[in-house]
C-alpha cells in the first residue's frame, strides 16, 4: 500500500465561479425529497407524486400524419423564427379555446408562452421586484413558488377552506402588509380544482375576490390549467370572465391536449401584454414556431372539444378510483378533499405524522407522494400530502392507496413507539378541510 | 468502436433511496470511458439485466449503483453467479463495508462510540428508557442515521434528548436498523483508496466545507453549496494520519479496486466515520475531485479500474 506523494498545497475550490454565482441562485438547491422522486419512474412504484397527464389515448397516428403534412407543406414557416406575441393565428385559435370558458378576449392581447409556466415567469419578471410581496394561496403551485423565489419575492400565503380563498384571510394579508409598509404586486391564484389541493373556488368567493380586489386595488394573477377538465357539477366563470382589467389569465394546452409542445399563454390588459410581449422577445425571441403550428393544425383538424370530453370520463374514473382507495385506506384520522376536476387530492394525516419524513418508508414501500412541505414557503404543510390521480391507471391508485395506508399505519406504530403524536409542537400543517371523509364508494 | 476492455456495462439506478444519485454517477462514469474509446453500455437494475449480460458478447461490469442491492454486496453476489468479472468489492466484502452497523465494529481505528439498534428493540423494550440509556452512554451531541444507506439521508444531528425520538423515526424511516454516534466536532475530509493492480494508494484528502456548515444532501448535490479543497488544509501529519486509516480500513475490510473513507478530524486525531464501496461519481462527488486534484484523469482512472477487473477474472487465483 502507498501514501500520496507530498503535493504543494493549493487552495484549490474545484468549482472555481463559488463566488461568483447570483444571491438567487442560493435558492436553488438539489433536495432529497426530489431525488427520492426518481425511484417513482421505475415501474415498480405506484407514483401518486407527478402531475404528468395521461395523454395515451390521443389520436397519436392520425396526428402523427397531420404533423408530416405540415412540415412538408408549410415547413419553411413552421420551422422559421416567428413574432415575439406569438403567430396570429395561434392568438386566434387560443381566444376560441378561452371562449369555451366564457372569457371573451381580443387576440391582441394574447401572449404565447413556453407552457405557462414561462408566463407565470413573465408576469413576476415584469412585475416584481426583489423584496416585493405576492400573495398566494396556502398551499400553492411549487412551480409557482420556485419562480416567485427565483425573483426574491417574499411570498405571503392566504389560507383557504374548501370553497376557496377566505376573503377574511385576504382582507387581513393585505393589512398587514401594507401596515409593514411592503408592496403587494399580485394575488396568484388557482381557482379551478387548485394545485394541490384540488378545491375550487365557489362563484361567491368568485364575487368577493373580485370585490376585494378593486377594494384593494390588487392585480390578481389567475393560473387556470385545469378549467376545462370539470368532471363534477357545472363549470363556474373564470375570474377574467368577471372582470378584464384586474386579471391577468394564464392557459394551458398541457392538460386539453399534450404538455410536450410547451404551449401556454398570458391574456392580460393592453399595457401590461405590451411589457409580457417585449419580456418574451428578450427571453427567447419567440415562443416556440413549430409548437404553435401543430397546436394549431390539432385544433384545426380534430375534434379538440371531443378530445376534452374524453379526458373527463377518464379523469373521473380515476378520481373515483383515489377517493374509494382513499376511504378504504387511509387510517382514522385522515381527512381529504373532494377535487371536482383537475388531477390532485389532497390528504390531512393524523397528527404527528410528517408526510416528508416519512417519504423514504413510503418509496421503500413503492408508492410516492408529493410531501405537503412541498406547496408552501413558510414551512408548513408537514401533515400533507398531495396525491395525483391523472397519471396511473385505476387498478394502480386503487393500490398506491392501499399500500400508502400500510406505510401511514408502520409509521404511526414508529410513532407511538417512541410517544410522538398528540401535542407534539415539532408538527406543523394547515388543513382545508376541518369536514369528515367524503362519503364515495 | 473497438476496444481492448471489451464492452462495459456500466449499471445505475437501481431501486435504492439514492438512485437519483447513481443515474448521475453512472452518466459521468460512461462517458469517461466513451471519451476515452470504450465501447460502453449504461443499463439500469431491472429484469432485463441477465439477458443483457447473456447476450452481450465479453461483458464487464462497473457498478455505480448506491445504497440498497447495489451496494450492499448482494448484486455483486449475483455477477459472481453470472461469471462476470466486475468492478470493485466482492459481495461479502461489500456488505461489511456498506452496513455501518457492521462495518464499525470491525474496524481497529478510532471510530465514534456508537450503538446500533433495530427498531424492534424500541417497541419491545419500550423507547422512553432506551432513548435515555443512549443518551447517558454517548453524551450529547449524537448523529442519528440508518445503518444501511448513504448521501446523508436519514441522517439528523440531534443536540437534545427531546429530539432523539423524531430522529430515529427519520433513520427508520430508511430501514430497520439506525446506528447513534458521538457527534464529532472537526475537519471533514474523504480519502479514496486506489488499486489498479500495484497495491492499495491513497489520493490526496479532499476536504469538505459545506456553505450551510452541514454536509446534507443539498450541500452534497448542488454545484457552489459547498467548497471542495485538495490537498484539504490540515496538516502534512494529519494527511499522512488520514491517508494510513483509509488504507488500513481498505485493507482489512478486504476492498478492492475503489474504496472512499469519510474521516472527521477531530481533537483526538482523524476518526472513522465510514468507508463506501461503490462512491458518488457526479459533478460534485469526492472521488473525481481527488482524482483531479492528485494531477490524474477520471476516464483513465476508470479505464484502468475495468482493465484491472479483465486482468482479475483472466487468473481467478489473483482476486
Amino acid at each position: 500500500m502507498s501514501l500520496p506523494e507530498p503535493r504543494q498545497r493549493r487552495d484549490t475550490v474545484f468549482d472555481p465561479w463559488i463566488d461568483t454565482y447570483a444571491d438567487r441562485t442560493h435558492g436553488l438547491t438539489v433536495s432529497a425529497v426530489r431525488a427520492l422522486f426518481s425511484v417513482a419512474n421505475r415501474p415498480e412504484v405506484v407514483s401518486l407524486a407527478g402531475g404528468m397527464p395521461n395523454i395515451a389515448d390521443l389520436p397519436r397516428e392520425a396526428i402523427g400524419e397531420a404533423i408530416a403534412a405540415l412540415i412538408r407543406d408549410r415547413g419553411t414557416q413552421a420551422m422559421q423564427y416567428g413574432s415575439g406575441q406569438g403567430e396570429p393565428f395561434m392568438r386566434e385559435h387560443i381566444t376560441e379555446v378561452m371562449a369555451e370558458e366564457a372569457i371573451v378576449a381580443h387576440p391582441d392581447d394574447v401572449v404565447v408562452t413556453c407552457g405557462s409556466q414561462q408566463g407565470l415567469d413573465l408576469v413576476t419578471r415584469t412585475f416584481c421586484d426583489p423584496g416585493d410581496v405576492i400573495l398566494a394561496e396556502a398551499p400553492s403551485y411549487v412551480g409557482a413558488i420556485g419562480t416567485f423565489r427565483a425573483y426574491q419575492v417574499q411570498i405571503i400565503h392566504v389560507a383557504i377552506d374548501e370553497f376557496g380563498i377566505t376573503p377574511q384571510a385576504l382582507r387581513e394579508a393585505v393589512n398587514a402588509c401594507r401596515a409593514a409598509g411592503k408592496r403587494i404586486k399580485f394575488l396568484y391564484s388557482i381557482p379551478n380544482f387548485q394545485n394541490p389541493t384540488g378545491v375550487t373556488q365557489t362563484l361567491e368567493r368568485r364575487r368577493e375576490l373580485i370585490a376585494l380586489a378593486h377594494e384593494f386595488d390588487l392585480l390578481i394573477v389567475e393560473d387556470n390549467p385545469y378549467g376545462l377538465l370539470t368532471i363534477e357539477g357545472d363549470p363556474l366563470p373564470a375570474l377574467r370572465s368577471m372582470d378584464d382589467e384586474r386579471v391577468v389569465y394564464l392557459g394551458s394546452f398541457s392538460k386539453t391536449f399534450a404538455p410536450g409542445f410547451r404551449v401556454g399563454w398570458v391574456l392580460a390588459p393592453h399595457a401590461v401584454r405590451e411589457k409580457l410581449t417585449l419580456a418574451q422577445e428578450s427571453a427567447t425571441l419567440a415562443p416556440p414556431v413549430f409548437s404553435q403550428f401543430a397546436i394549431s393544425t390539432y385544433l384545426e383538424q380534430f375534434d379538440w372539444r371531443g378530445q376534452i370530453v374524453a379526458y373527463r370520463d377518464m379523469y373521473r374514473g380515476r378520481r373515483d378510483a383515489m377517493l374509494r382507495g382513499l376511504t378504504e385506506n387511509m387510517p382514522a384520522g385522515c381527512t381529504w378533499t373532494h377535487p371536482t376536476g383537475g388531477f390532485f387530492a389532497w390528504v390531512t394525516m393524523p397528527e404527528g405524522l410528517d408526510s416528508q419524513s416519512m417519504l423514504p418508508r413510503a418509496v421503500s414501500a413503492r408508492v410516492a407522494y408529493v410531501p405537503g412541505t412541498a406547496f408552501y414557503a413558510d414551512g408548513m404543510g408537514s401533515r400533507n400530502m398531495r396525491l395525483s390521480y391523472c397519471f396511473p391507471s385505476e387498478e394502480r391508485i386503487l393500490e398506491g392507496t392501499r399500500r400508502l395506508g400500510e406505510v401511514m399505519h408502520d409509521e404511526l406504530e414508529m410513532l407511538r413507539t417512541f410517544g410522538i403524536g398528540v401535542g407534539s409542537a415539532e408538527h406543523r400543517y394547515r388543513d382545508v378541510t376541518a369536514g369528515p371523509a367524503p362519503d364515495i364508494t | 468502436m473497438s476496444s481492448d476492455l471489451g464492452t462495459i456495462v456500466v449499471l445505475a439506478g437501481g431501486l435504492s433511496h439514492e438512485r437519483d444519485v447513481s443515474l448521475r454517477s453512472g452518466r459521468r462514469v460512461a462517458q469517461a470511458l466513451r471519451d476515452r474509446g470504450h465501447q460502453v453500455i449504461e443499463s439500469d437494475v431491472n429484469a432485463a439485466l441477465a439477458d443483457l449480460l447473456a447476450t452481450t458478447a465479453d461483458p464487464v461490469v462497473f457498478p455505480v449503483l448506491h445504497g440498497g442491492d447495489g451496494e450492499d454486496g448482494s448484486l455483486r453476489q449475483v455477477l459472481d453467479l453470472f461469471g462476470v468479472p466486475y468492478v470493485g468489492s466482492t459481495g461479502p466484502a461489500s456488505q461489511r463495508a456498506f452496513d455501518k452497523s457492521i462495518c464499525s465494529p470491525l474496524v481497529t481505528v478510532r471510530t465514534p462510540a456508537q450503538v446500533a439498534l433495530p427498531n424492534s428493540v424500541f417497541r419491545e423494550l419500550g423507547a422512553k428508557a432506551l432513548v435515555s440509556a443512549v443518551v447517558d452512554r454517548l453524551g450529547l451531541p449524537l448523529i442519528v442515521k440508518p445503518s444501511r444507506s448513504g448521501s446523508a439521508l436519514g441522517c439528523t444531528k440531534v443536540t437534545r434528548i427531546e429530539a432523539l425520538p423524531s430522529a430515529m423515526v427519520a433513520a427508520y424511516a430508511f430501514g430497520e436498523t439506525a446506528v447513534i454516534e458521538q457527534f464529532i466536532e472537526g475537519t471533514e475530509v474523504a480519502v479514496t483508496v486506489i488499486d489498479t493492480g500495484d497495491g492499495p494508494r491513497a489520493l490526496p484528502a479532499v476536504e469538505i466545507r459545506p456553505r450551510s456548515g452541514i454536509y446534507d444532501y443539498t450541500a452534497r448535490y448542488t454545484a457552489g453549496e459547498t467548497r471542495f479543497l485538495c490537498p484539504a488544509e490540515i496538516s502534512d501529519e494529519d494527511a499522512a494520519a488520514c491517508a494510513e486509516l483509509a488504507l488500513h480500513v481498505h485493507e482489512q475490510l478486504g476492498l478492492r479496486d475503489l474504496s472512499r473513507t469519510d474521516i472527521i478530524i477531530g481533537p483526538q486525531g482523524p476518526t472513522f466515520i465510514e468507508t463506501n464501496v461503490s462512491p458518488g461519481m457526479t459533478e460534485t462527488s469526492l472521488v473525481p475531485l481527488a482524482v483531479e486534484g492528485a494531477g490524474e484523469y477520471f476516464g483513465e482512472l476508470c479505464a484502468a479500474l475495468v482493465r484491472q477487473a479483465r486482468r482479475r477474472h483472466a487468473a481467478p487465483s489473483e482476486s
